[in-house]
């Protein structure tokens, strides 16, 4: 049995200064025919200078990104800022069937942001809020004021304030910098978690949004560590002979689920993270890895080639038969789930590359995502709207998205360097 | 004794009447089976063999010191094995070298070898960090069975994080899909 060594590497693990991080930016790359017309009127300030951040820029944007929206700001019939001047009709002439309007004001250390918002087909006020926001989190304020707006609009939960980790990576000459990093769902006010001149791999969020488990190659091995994103706080959690790899963190955050070849290969054990017991999943001598937890908790997807090549299986988390999934694919592995239970991303391999695949587990229909040739590593967003990858743009790891139903499609581009293996994080 | 016959005579009689049928496409299926069922067989049987000859390689006398090591016209200058695409199965031109560096093991038994598996960038990253492993597994067999220990070995894998060529095209990956012979201690 392993024991679970508590290393506090505090100093060590603590977020690195902004210089040399990977600034993403993020290209609409494909877009919806059928876009919702959106109004978004500049929100009026009330305070000395200006604010740090433009709330209603941020909103525009993230709108935008979504895929969803034709966002309008420029040339509109009037300039609001409040519910009291509202008159459907110029904005109905103007072709927009939603309106967002606001206003910041300044309140000792907070921003009060106030926005309302309008359907204006309907004619109708959809609702109005006020939120205090400290002033330097002005950026985490506009990201919850576009989750609230996304779900007025569409009546689903917007992601707008998860965030994501992904491992950058940047070679000069001979050395190798591998960095984890933490950033907005928009890829702004990325930190540094970790950083190594070995490899990181494959990190996953706690379910509480606190912590990161991932792999990293810093003892010339891959070994599992768990890491606190606030305080830096990181141990070491399995570092067994053979390969380490693979963590999935439980739904109920007590368990971890991971591929050990510590008895020769690779096969799936759930570990309890309290006493460290592992318990063994699979039994076979084929490759067994990426686990994925069910949202229930009750079943774990893996990627096997018992069957000759990878293959995406299920087996009760308890124990019991394992059951093949993926027929349609001569490769098929490192699936992710929708927030629902109710569909499978994966990578699906064959002649033409590798693409990103949706598997309806309801009535087992498979429709592919997107078209390039080497799509890996799909991250559900929280709010199950899309889907983030790895990909390469010539010769370089970037990040992708692509909606639920494969028609919007954006690329996230790190300036210097490449990224890769996104995880976004759960919604909190 | 009569019914015998006449069992026999319907079995023929059905044997008869499935030869005579259009083949289905179960029987298509079957058939492609068989066939892979026979390939797998074959290669098999073929590695049975080419481990049986590696086997008999035990008894050359062959003779290694350390200046060998570093002598480019050695088989022990040779530190690469490469793989093909999904593939663990260390190919015939890679035996002599590795034969040479079991051999180097065995007459010392104080070297200790470490075997970093590799593998392109093609698949997911945990997938191909497994695969490392097994080439690098495949590697160990291979110098066990000719005299290597298994406390001179430590196999690693570092799957795609480690590429040694940059391209995205077969030359490229083809250099890629390795596995290292590192010397950690000589002799």
């Amino acid at each position: 049995m392993q024991r679970v060594i508590h290393a506090m590497l505090l100093g060590l693990a603590l977020l690195w200064s902004a210089q040399a991080q990977a600034v993403l930016e993020v290209t609409v790359t494909e877009g919806v025919t059928g876009a919702i017309p959106v109004a978004v009127a500049p929100f009026a300030w009330e305070g000395e200078g200006s604010p740090d951040e433009e709330v209603d820029s941020i909103l525009a944007a993230n709108l935008t990104r979504s895929g969803l929206f034709e966002v309008e700001r420029e040339g509109l019939p009037s300039a609001p800022s409040g519910p009291a001047d509202f008159l459907a009709e110029p904005w109905a002439d103007a072709g927009m069937e939603y309106l967002v309007v606001g206003s910041k004001r300044q309140d000792g250390d907070n921003v009060i942001v106030e926005f309302h918002v309008f359907d204006v087909l309907a004619e109708e006020r959809l609702g109005g809020w006020r939120i205090p926001v400290p002033a330097d989190m002005l950026r985490r304020g506009a990201h919850r004021v576009s989750d609230i707006v996304y779900e007025q609009i569409t009546g689903d939960p917007g992601a707008f304030s998860a965030r994501i980790a992904f491992v950058s990576v940047e070679r000069q000459n001979d050395s190798r910098e591998f960095r984890l990093e933490v950033a907005d769902s928009d890829g702004a006010n990325p930190r540094t978690l970790f950083r190594s001149e070995d490899p990181i791999m494959s990190p996953d969020w706690s379910p509480d949004g606190r912590e990161l488990v991932y792999v990293s190659f810093e003892n010339r091995r891959s070994e599992v560590f768990r890491q606190n994103v606030e305080t830096g706080e990181r141990s070491r959690i399995a570092s067994f002979t053979g390969i380490n790899s693979a963590p999935a963190w439980s739904p109920d955050g007590r368990h971890l689920a991971l591929s050990l070849s510590r008895d020769g290969s690779p096969n799936i054990y759930v570990m309890d993270l309290d006493s460290g017991d592992l318990r063994q999943l699979t039994r076979s001598s084929a490759i067994e890895t990426e686990p994925v937890w069910s949202p229930d908790g009750e079943t774990i997807y893996f990627t096997s080639d018992r069957a000759g090549a990878p293959q995406i299986y299920a087996q009760p988390a308890g124990g019991g038969n394992a059951r093949r999934l993926t027929f349609e694919s001569g490769y098929a592995a490192a699936a992710t789930i929708s927030p629902d239970g109710r569909s499978l991303v994966y990578v699906h391999g064959g002649d033409g590359g590798f693409q990103l695949a949706r598997l309806d587990l309801d009535d087992r229909r498979v429709t592919r995502l997107t078209d390039g040739r080497d799509a890996e590593s799909p991250s559900f967003a929280p709010n199950g709207s899309m889907i983030l990858y790895a990909m390469t743009d010539r010769g370089r790891g970037v990040l992708g998205s692509v909606s639920r139903d494969g028609q919007v499609h954006q690329r996230l581009a790190a300036r210097e360097g490449e990224v890769r293996e996104p995880a976004w994080s759960p919604l909190n | 004794m009569n019914n015998v016959f006449r069992l026999t005579l319907a079995a023929v009689l059905v044997a008869a009447l499935s030869a005579c049928a259009t083949p289905t496409r179960d029987a298509e299926d079957a058939e492609r089976e068989a066939e892979r069922e026979a390939a797998a067989e074959q290669e098999r049987a073929e590695r049975a063999e080419r481990e049986a000859a590696e086997a008999r390689g035990l008894g050359r006398d062959r003779e290694f010191d350390a200046a060998a090591l570093d002598d480019p016209d050695s088989p022990l200058a040779e530190r690469m094995v490469y793989f093909d695409f999904d593939r663990d199965e260390v190919k015939s031109e890679h035996m002599p070298m590795l034969e040479a560096h079991a051999a180097y093991l065995s007459q010392n038994p104080g070297a200790r070898m470490r075997l970093e598996g590799h593998t392109d960038e093609r698949g997911t990253r945990e997938y191909n960090l497994a695969l490392g492993e097994r080439r690098a597994q495949s590697v160990r067999r291979v110098l066990n069975l000719n005299g290597a220990s298994d406390d001179q070995l430590e196999v690693i894998s570092y799957g795609e994080e480690m590429p040694v060529a940059f391209q995205q095209n077969e030359e490229a990956w083809a250099k890629n899909r390795r596995v290292e012979l590192v010397y950690e201690s000589r002799r």
